[in-house]
């Protein structure tokens, strides 16, 4: 059941910094999609609750003067998927969004509840590791903005200060411009799942060359990875199936797959070669490469 | 047969109530001051109970009363929904105790709170202190058979709960005959029902001292007295009552929560309580499917002639009988007149383990057995290079076969046409053709298997049910049936059968879809598919019963006979001429209001229907196999059923949509695990438990043969269960056909068909 203690709705950021400051057991709840979760699993017990859905701007998705990307943390995926912005720049991320649950999730889910409850299998976290996104923290002590593949620090675990908030998700313009990318959300159902597998990749071609290659796995390490073998030995190689198959074979040297009722190791790190290998052959066809087989 | 409102796609009586929110489930019913129940669980998989210390939880504010086995009477009890037996050779296994003084799986109900809200309740859990003895246990059947395993209940100290042989002919014999002998072993998994609403209840002790219970219940006549027997109170003290509910698939033909939901209510003096389980509680504490590990031997000639069949299920009950052995038995009854072998021995085994009680579900035994059967003739007829569909039709069986066991004679046969129908409907030859050489990664192939189903349970079962029809001043009527509308439709068909017999247009049939076991007629409940076949009886003669008391007023005031006349659109006519004699509201006002001989007209039916009628039908699948990923996708898929008279084509399809998609979860999807170092559930919960949704759901094709069965009250067969038989073979026959891997166990899930692909070299 929901053991909820009392839930505070402050309407400003400076406000809701205040009172996780002066109550460091204050649970921040955004869309409630994990956090009511775990409170009914009771893995939560006698919770009080700060939301943010009352801070105006939070959810807003913009590109800033110098291009940057700015995803406010509140934005949930059915804004995500149905942005113009996203979909004109950031096509893995709409991807990887509408592969979210169901639509009554994506109405709910948020993309910093995403990101900050840490989930290995988190869909949006793949792909903003492939974009080079970086998040921007806010705390008494003021802003920071960290790369997100230095916020995953275990399973479940993300490195967020106490009384600190994720206001939003920064994707830096060479992160994305000139890209294309591919997400695929292996799962056992179309719907309402959680990866098995999720492979990002994002590149960038010339001359029938990759001049830049970035792979994400999801739920393939306690954290989302990146493959940075795998994308350093692309680096100037030709698009071809038998280098894309490649490419997939290194990509499994980054994992670390373990066994487990959902999936064996062995099937994850078949899954890693063929679906990496898929992924960024569909992200060439849609560069205006052709299909290669 | 000519009908006016059978067969017709008559909008479903409950389906304004049902989308715009009005109609009323157990837990949107609410009473003052209603408490809350929750159940303490055993943590282990085979536990003996030595103390339980329930000081702490008793002393937390807000917790009315906590009760253990020793608060309970020693009444050992049976739960599944059969009608008593007088019998007491033919019952169902008492085993049971509300709360158990030994834990027998993991999940099992030691202890029980009643508090004033579920927060409370669940925190009084935690402070109830029980000291175990931990003992080994065993979860495989074939494991729990041998000597020296864990003894589950001392009653069977080897674990089986039922094993029994059936024989016709001589298989001894035949298979000396044989030219060829095949050999295969299937396996099936645990599932379950999935039904959206799960299992709640309330109880309340009312002001004449009965025990009133509202429950989400498939059988609310049976729950009565299996509640009775659980709390050694006489049956007449007790009232179900049964609002709508949504779904059971035979979960909720078994008594699960209602005792111990009046237990809580009697531990607090009679005030109200919920007692309502969650989806992981679901999971582990109701009922699951059988999974089944079945040994098929089968002799055949060289021509192709199936002479005998040797079939051995090992079927894993889990820890309590619940329906037990008879899922087995039952199943072996309908799949004996399929194919026309010569000789047959069936020899389930069912045996108990420290897993979750298998009961009913959907079909009851029958997806394991046509799983198994189904695929050994599809691998039969490939080993001897024969077009499995040829050999299927060489071997089926013929109008006025009769089954030794049960007697029971098949009347009509459409299975024929439904071969032909399902073939045309994928384009199979075609296909097959085009889909010959495949070397790519993605891979398309065709399946088909074929079943046979009973409508009803008898002659193993008994079959009563009851009807009442009540005209009002206006001439229409309200039809109180004791068949349960449980989402399948029949408060919508028995409404069509009662119109079509009074000459009603279908409006004016009002059915009452709530039953109350002090109001109802008397009637099993829904299951066995038997409520179009059997409940549909007693409604027929409810309604020619009340039809024949209209016409006696008519015929009084005419002067014509009875036979002379009839009732169309609500009008008295002259069955010659066509002419109106009167209005029925005419009728039914004299009725109500002529001085002399008032008597409002009424209906009353009891019918103990004692015939069954064997019902067919095919699925046709195509695939698309990942080679690299393992994924199966359904390409196209047709149900094309022998279900005679279809009643209303909408439910039909309704039905076969349904039957298909649990069919599909069961082929490749859906199944229950648990970790074999401590018998926990892995995947109690929808998460992990891959239910199919509807984006992995295909587009569902159909077709109905309809041949009129003369012993159905309107030519009707069974048709809800029959939908959800053939399709995991069909997938499975498809798989093969695109891949040439069998695989002999469900669910085939990407990780299996990785696993076979790379022990077969394709990867
Ligand atoms: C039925 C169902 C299906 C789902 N399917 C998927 C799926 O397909 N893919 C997937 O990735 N996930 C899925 N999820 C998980 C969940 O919906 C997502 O992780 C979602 O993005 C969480 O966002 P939220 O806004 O609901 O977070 P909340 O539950 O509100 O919060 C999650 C965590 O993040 C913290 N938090 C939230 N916002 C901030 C912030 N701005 N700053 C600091 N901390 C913050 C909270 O304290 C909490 O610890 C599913 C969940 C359900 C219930």
């Amino acid at each position: 059941m929901y053991d909820i203690v009392g839930i505070e709705s402050p309407d400003t950021l400076e406000a809701a910094i205040e009172m996780l400051s002066n109550n460091p057991n204050l649970k921040i709840i955004a869309g409630g999609t994990d956090v009511l979760v775990q409170m009914r699993n009771g893995a939560l017990e006698e919770i009080a609750l700060l939301s943010l859905r009352n801070i105006p701007g939070m959810a807003d998705i913009r590109i800033m003067d110098n291009g940057t990307i700015s995803i406010g943390a509140m934005a949930t995926f059915a804004e995500i998927f149905r942005s113009s912005i996203i979909n004109e720049h950031l096509p893995v991320l709409s991807e990887a969004a509408v592969s979210v649950g169901g639509p009554q999730i994506r109405n709910m889910a948020t993309i910093g509840g995403n990101i900050c409850n840490g989930a290995v299998s988190a869909d949006s976290a793949t792909t903003l590791f492939a974009y080079n996104a970086e998040l921007k923290l806010l705390s008494r002590e003021g802003e920071r903005t960290v790369p997100i593949e230095e916020f995953y620090a275990g399973p479940g675990k993300v490195n967020l200060q106490p009384a600190e908030i994720l206001t939003a998700i920064l994707i830096p313009e060479t992160g994305y411009r000139k890209t294309s990318g591919c997400y695929i959300k292996h799962s056992t159902r179309k719907a309402m799942d959680i990866a098995m597998l999720g492979v990002s990749v994002v590149c960038k071609t010339a001359g029938g060359k990759f001049t830049d290659v970035r792979i994400a796995l999801g739920v393939a390490a306690p954290v989302p990875i990146r493959c940075r073998e795998a994308e350093a030995y692309a680096i100037g190689k030709e698009t071809s199936s038998e280098i894309i198959r490649e490419i997939g074979r290194y990509a499994v040297r980054a994992s670390r797959a373990r066994d487990s009722w959902r999936a064996s190791k062995a099937y994850r790190e078949h899954l890693i070669e063929v679906l990496v290998f898929r992924a960024l052959k569909e992200a060439v066809i849609r560069d205006g490469g052709e299909d290669i087989g | 047969m000519a009908f006016e409102i059978v067969g017709k796609r008559a909008v479903r009586k409950d389906a304004a109530a049902k989308v715009t929110g009005r109609a009323k489930y157990a837990d949107d019913f609410f009473e003052r001051d209603m408490l809350v129940g929750k159940v303490l669980r055993s943590p282990y998989a085979h536990a003996i109970v030595k103390s339980i210390d329930t000081g702490k939880a008793k002393a937390l504010p807000g917790v009315e009363a906590v009760i253990t086995h020793e608060d309970l009477p020693k009444l050992k009890y049976a739960t599944a929904g059969h009608p008593w037996s007088l019998d007491p050779g033919h019952r169902d296994v008492a085993d049971r105790y509300i709360l158990t003084d030994k834990a027998r799986y993991v999940g099992d109900g030691v202890a029980a709170v009643v508090a004033v809200d579920a927060l409370t309740a669940e925190k009084a859990l935690k402070l109830i202190e029980v000291e175990y003895e931990v003992l080994p246990f065993v979860l495989d059947p074939e494991k729990a058979m041998l000597p020296g395993a864990p003894v589950i209940h001392e009653e069977r100290p080897d674990n089986i709960l039922g094993a029994t042989s059936e024989e016709i002919g001589n298989i001894e014999e035949d298979f000396k005959k044989a030219d060829y002998i095949f050999e295969g072993v299937y396996e099936t998994s645990i599932v379950q029902h999935c039904h959206l609403e799960i299992q709640s209840a309330y109880a309340y002790v009312d002001a004449d001292g009965r025990i009133v219970i509202v429950s989400s219940t498939q059988i609310p006549h049976i729950a009565r007295r299996i509640v009775g027997q659980a709390l050694g109170v006489p049956w007449g003290q007790i009232r179900v009552i049964k609002p709508y509910i949504g779904g059971g698939f035979g979960n909720k033909q078994d008594v699960v929560v209602e005792p111990l939901a009046a237990a809580m209510s009697l531990a607090v003096n009679g005030r109200p309580v919920r007692f309502a389980l969650t989806r992981e509680e679901c999971f582990v504490d109701t009922r699951t499917r059988h999974a089944m590990k079945l040994y098929l031997k089968t002799a055949v000639t060289k021509e192709g002639k199936l002479l005998s069949l040797h079939m051995k299920p090992i079927c894993n009950n889990g820890a309590y009988a619940s329906h037990g052995h008879t899922v087995a038995l039952s199943a072996g009854g309908k799949f004996r007149l399929l194919y026309d072998f010569n000789s047959m021995k069936y020899e389930p085994k069912t045996v108990y383990t420290n897993l979750p009680s298998a009961g009913a579900m959907r079909a009851y035994g029958c997806p394991q057995i046509f799983y198994a059967l189904e695929s050994h003739i599809e691998d039969i007829a490939r080993e001897m290079k024969i077009d499995p569909i040829e050999f299927r039709k060489q071997n089926l069986i013929s109008v006025g076969k009769k089954d030794p066991h049960s007697d029971i004679v098949v009347r009509t046969f459409g299975l024929r046409e439904c071969i032909e129908k399902g073939k045309q409907l994928i384009k199979w030859d075609e296909k097959l053709e085009k889909y010959k050489e495949q070397k790519g990664i993605k891979r398309r192939g065709l399946g088909m298997a074929c079943f046979s189903y009973a409508s009803g349970t008898y002659p193993h079962g008994f079959e009563i049910a009851g009807a009442r029809v009540v005209m009002n001043q206006d001439g229409s009527v309200q039809l109180q049936v004791g068949a349960t509308e449980i989402g399948q439709g029949s408060d919508t068909v028995l409404s069509q059968i009662a119109a079509e017999v009074l000459g009603l247009p279908y409006d004016m049939v009002h059915v009452v879809s709530q039953q109350d076991t002090d109001i109802t007629p008397f009637d099993l409940g829904a299951y066995a598919s038997r409520q179009t076949f059997v409940s549909g009886a007693a409604v027929k003669k409810a309604a020619e019963e009340a039809k024949r008391k209209v016409l006696e007023i008519a015929a009084w005031k005419t002067g014509l006979s009875i036979e002379e006349m009839d009732i169309k659109s609500a009008r008295i006519v002259e069955r010659k001429s066509g002419s109106e004699i009167c209005t029925l509201e005419d009728i039914a006002m004299e009725s109500y209001y002529d001085r002399l001989n008032a008597a409002p007209i009424e209906g009353n039916a009891s019918a103990n229907v004692r015939t069954n009628a064997m019902a067919y039908g095919v699925t046709f699948a195509e695939v698309e196999v990942d080679m690299e990923t393992g994924r199966i996708e359904i390409i196209e898929i047709y149900n094309v059923h022998d279900s005679g008279v279809i009643i209303n084509p909408l439910l039909a399809e309704g039905q076969v949509h349904g039957g298909v998609s649990m069919g599909l979860g069961y082929a490749l999807s859906e199944q229950l695990l648990f970790d074999t170092n401590t018998g926990r559930p892995l995947n109690n919960n929808f998460l992990d438990y891959k239910l199919q949704t509807i984006m992995d759901t295909p587009d569902v094709g159909y077709a109905f043969v309809q041949i009129p069965d003369p012993e159905g009250s309107v030519g009707q067969k069974s048709l809800g269960e029959n939908t959800t038989i053939s399709t995991a073979p069909a997938v499975r026959n498809a798989v093969l056909n695109a891949t040439g891997i069998a695989f002999n166990k469900i669910p085939m899930t990407p990780q299996t068909v990785f696993e076979k692909l790379k022990q077969n070299g394709l990867l």
